[in-house]
């Protein structure tokens, strides 16, 4: 078994046994591979490139080719346990609505990012003066799948305003895990899992929900 | 009930069967008995688990990897099928049966009448994708296999091997459907029903009843395969293969002879074609795929047609192909994943239009290998 980029192996770590996951953006599948064969997870995944489609379904893997802003209403609302978006938030149009989704289908969403405040990426703005390009984030400003760069900070507002659970936060500099401390400044790269705050009562959001539901076919 | 018609002495080959059935039908009638054309491949397993049936498409047959009987031709699908192909003669029991209502030996207008010993002609009962599935799976009872490792088919075949997840979902442990629908559009139907009336126009059709005398519509029948045979390309297709290029010839004749190579190619699709093929089989399948809607079936609701699936499920589509467009099978993946089926789905890149699955496709064969390689390790 080859071994798993560090934020993925965070999610492999704590994802439970035989759960139910939806892995967005999963590429060809390692993850959903490595949870299948060391978990017993019965793991869907859905991935936009068609090389990396073909590649997990030659795995014996359940993936679909599709795009994480179009295709995630078909799924139901909490049909999995688990909802894992790696890597992928930044390139997404609208990565709030995406959230949303995420915790909409799964009870919880582990979320892995890029951290674009780490001090390597501020370094590279405030004396070279040109976009940064550096490890996690190899492109050039002009053919960047990234268009919603996003720094630690931010996420944690998004799932303050959002009024979300954050149930667990993982931070990586140099694919080791580092502290919390100045995690804003000091991590390249950090996973959070996130599940929705439980009010009572009937939210205006879960009526929108019922609306969307009977929409779909 | 059944017994054996005839049998070719290589093994698998040219098997025919006269099940009694009773086949209820769709139409409300019922067809008895039900004869049905086969080729068979591989050996079965002792306990019956390696059974993978082929489903063909309109004008394809039984012989989907052994010699064509009227045109001499190899099998219409030796790159998926065959030793140490994704679909593995060395290591599954591959079936494939010629439609009802076609014309390769299976029940059809052609064969013959019980009750009038004469040729069914236009009395043949009209048929839906679903009685084509009921009736192969009497030939599995035949042939007693309970259950299908795989149900595989591309276009009509993909409606078919659908069909089968929705109405024997238990006897299917896994499918895969290559650009195919869930349902014919407006745009298919139309196609299709300017081929039945090239068919119907032709003065030597006679309401179907032509086969006494050996005369049949050929000239009706070729011009609704010219048709169909253009929404099988692309037009990048048509511009690769032909452009506007000349037929052995320097200049225009201005006249109306095939000067376009364009033109000689779909005419020599359309005369061959006629060879094999019967009209008013032309006229059945076609109108079978036409009423095919499987959400129809199920209140409106596709992904009601998997609820609870345990089938596996791989689709692929390919992005020229403009006759069942990527579109139409992510409306059958998005309601797999409403009904929380285990789906697999993936748009392959290629020039030649709905035919690309006939083709030779690495990917695809990629993609199909693993696919049934992992249901078979679980």
């Amino acid at each position: 078994m080859s071994k798993l980029r560090p934020d993925l192996q965070i999610i492999a770590d704590n994802i439970n046994p035989n759960a139910r996951v939806l892995d967005i953006g999963c590429g060809d599948g390692a993850l959903m591979a490595a949870l299948r064969d060391q978990k017993k997870v019965d793991a869907r995944g859905l991935e936009i490139e068609p090389a990396n489609v073909a590649s997990a379904v030659s795995k014996g893997l359940s993936v679909v080719q599709g795009d994480a802003d179009t295709d995630l209403s078909a799924y139901p609302d909490g049909s999995f346990d688990y909802a894992i978006l790696s890597q992928t938030l930044q390139t997404t149009h609208r990565p709030d609505v995406i959230i949303d989704e995420l915790l909409r289908i799964g009870k919880q969403a582990f979320v892995s990012f890029p951290n674009f405040a780490h001090w390597r990426v501020r370094m590279s703005l405030l004396i070279g003066g040109r976009m940064p390009v550096t490890r996690l984030l190899p492109q050039t400003w002009y053919n960047t799948p990234n268009i919603h760069h996003v720094t630690i900070d931010d996420f944690r507002a998004l799932v303050r305003d959002g009024k979300l659970e954050q149930e667990g936060e993982w931070f990586l500099s140099g694919d080791k895990q580092t502290g919390r401390a100045m995690a804003n400044l000091l991590a390249e790269h950090a996973v959070f899992l996130l599940r929705r705050q439980i009010v009572p009562g009937l939210s205006q959001r879960d009526e929108d929900q019922k609306w969307r539901m009977t929409m779909n076919f | 009930m059944s017994e054996i018609i005839n049998e070719d002495t290589r093994f698998g080959l040219d098997k025919k069967v006269r099940l009694l059935g009773p086949l209820p039908l769709d139409s409300g009638g019922e067809l008895t008995p039900v004869e049905i054309a086969y080729e068979t491949y591989g050996t079965l397993s002792a306990d019956a688990s390696n059974a993978i049936l082929i489903c063909h498409a309109l004008t394809m047959d039984q012989y989907v990897a052994s010699q064509h009987p009227l045109t001499g031709k190899g099998g219409w699908w030796t790159d998926m099928v065959g030793p140490g192909k994704p679909v593995d003669t060395e290591r599954h029991f591959i079936i494939c049966a010629n439609v009802i209502g076609s014309c390769l030996g299976s029940s059809g207008p052609a064969t013959i009448n019980p009750a009038t010993e004469q040729p069914w002609g236009m009395d043949f009962p009209v048929l839906t994708i679903a009685d084509m599935v009921r009736a192969q799976a009497l030939l599995l009872d035949h042939l007693g296999i309970e259950c299908l490792h795989a149900v595989i088919g591309g276009s009509m075949g993909g409606m078919q091997a659908i069909s089968w997840t929705a109405l024997y979902p238990e006897r299917v442990k896994s499918a895969v459907i290559i650009a195919s629908a869930a349902r014919h559009s407006a745009q298919n139907i139309a196609f299709h029903e300017v081929g039945r009336q090239a068919i119907m126009a032709d003065p030597r059709w006679r309401g179907g009843a032509y086969y006494a005398d050996d005369d049949p519509p050929s000239s009706g029948l070729a011009v609704a395969r010219m048709a169909a045979h253009i929404t099988y390309l692309s037009e990048a297709g048509l511009t690769e293969k032909f452009g506007r290029r000349l037929q052995d010839r320097d200049s225009k004749t201005f006249g109306f002879d095939a000067d376009f190579q364009v033109e000689s190619y779909l005419r020599h699709q359309g005369i061959s074609f006629v060879d094999r093929f019967d009209a008013n089989s032309y006229l059945y399948i076609t109108r079978a795929m036409d009423y095919f809607d499987l959400a129809e079936a199920h209140g409106g609701t596709l992904a009601h047609a998997f609820k609870g699936s345990k089938t596996r499920f791989c689709l692929i589509s390919f992005d020229t192909d403009w006759l069942y467009p990527t579109s139409e099978s992510r409306t059958i993946v998005h309601a797999l994943n409403a009904a929380g089926a285990a789906a697999s789905f993936v748009e392959l890149s290629s020039a030649f239009g709905h035919d690309s699955f006939l083709l030779k496709n690495p990917e695809m064969n990629r993609i199909v290998d693993g696919f049934l390689k992992a249901g078979e390790s679980t």
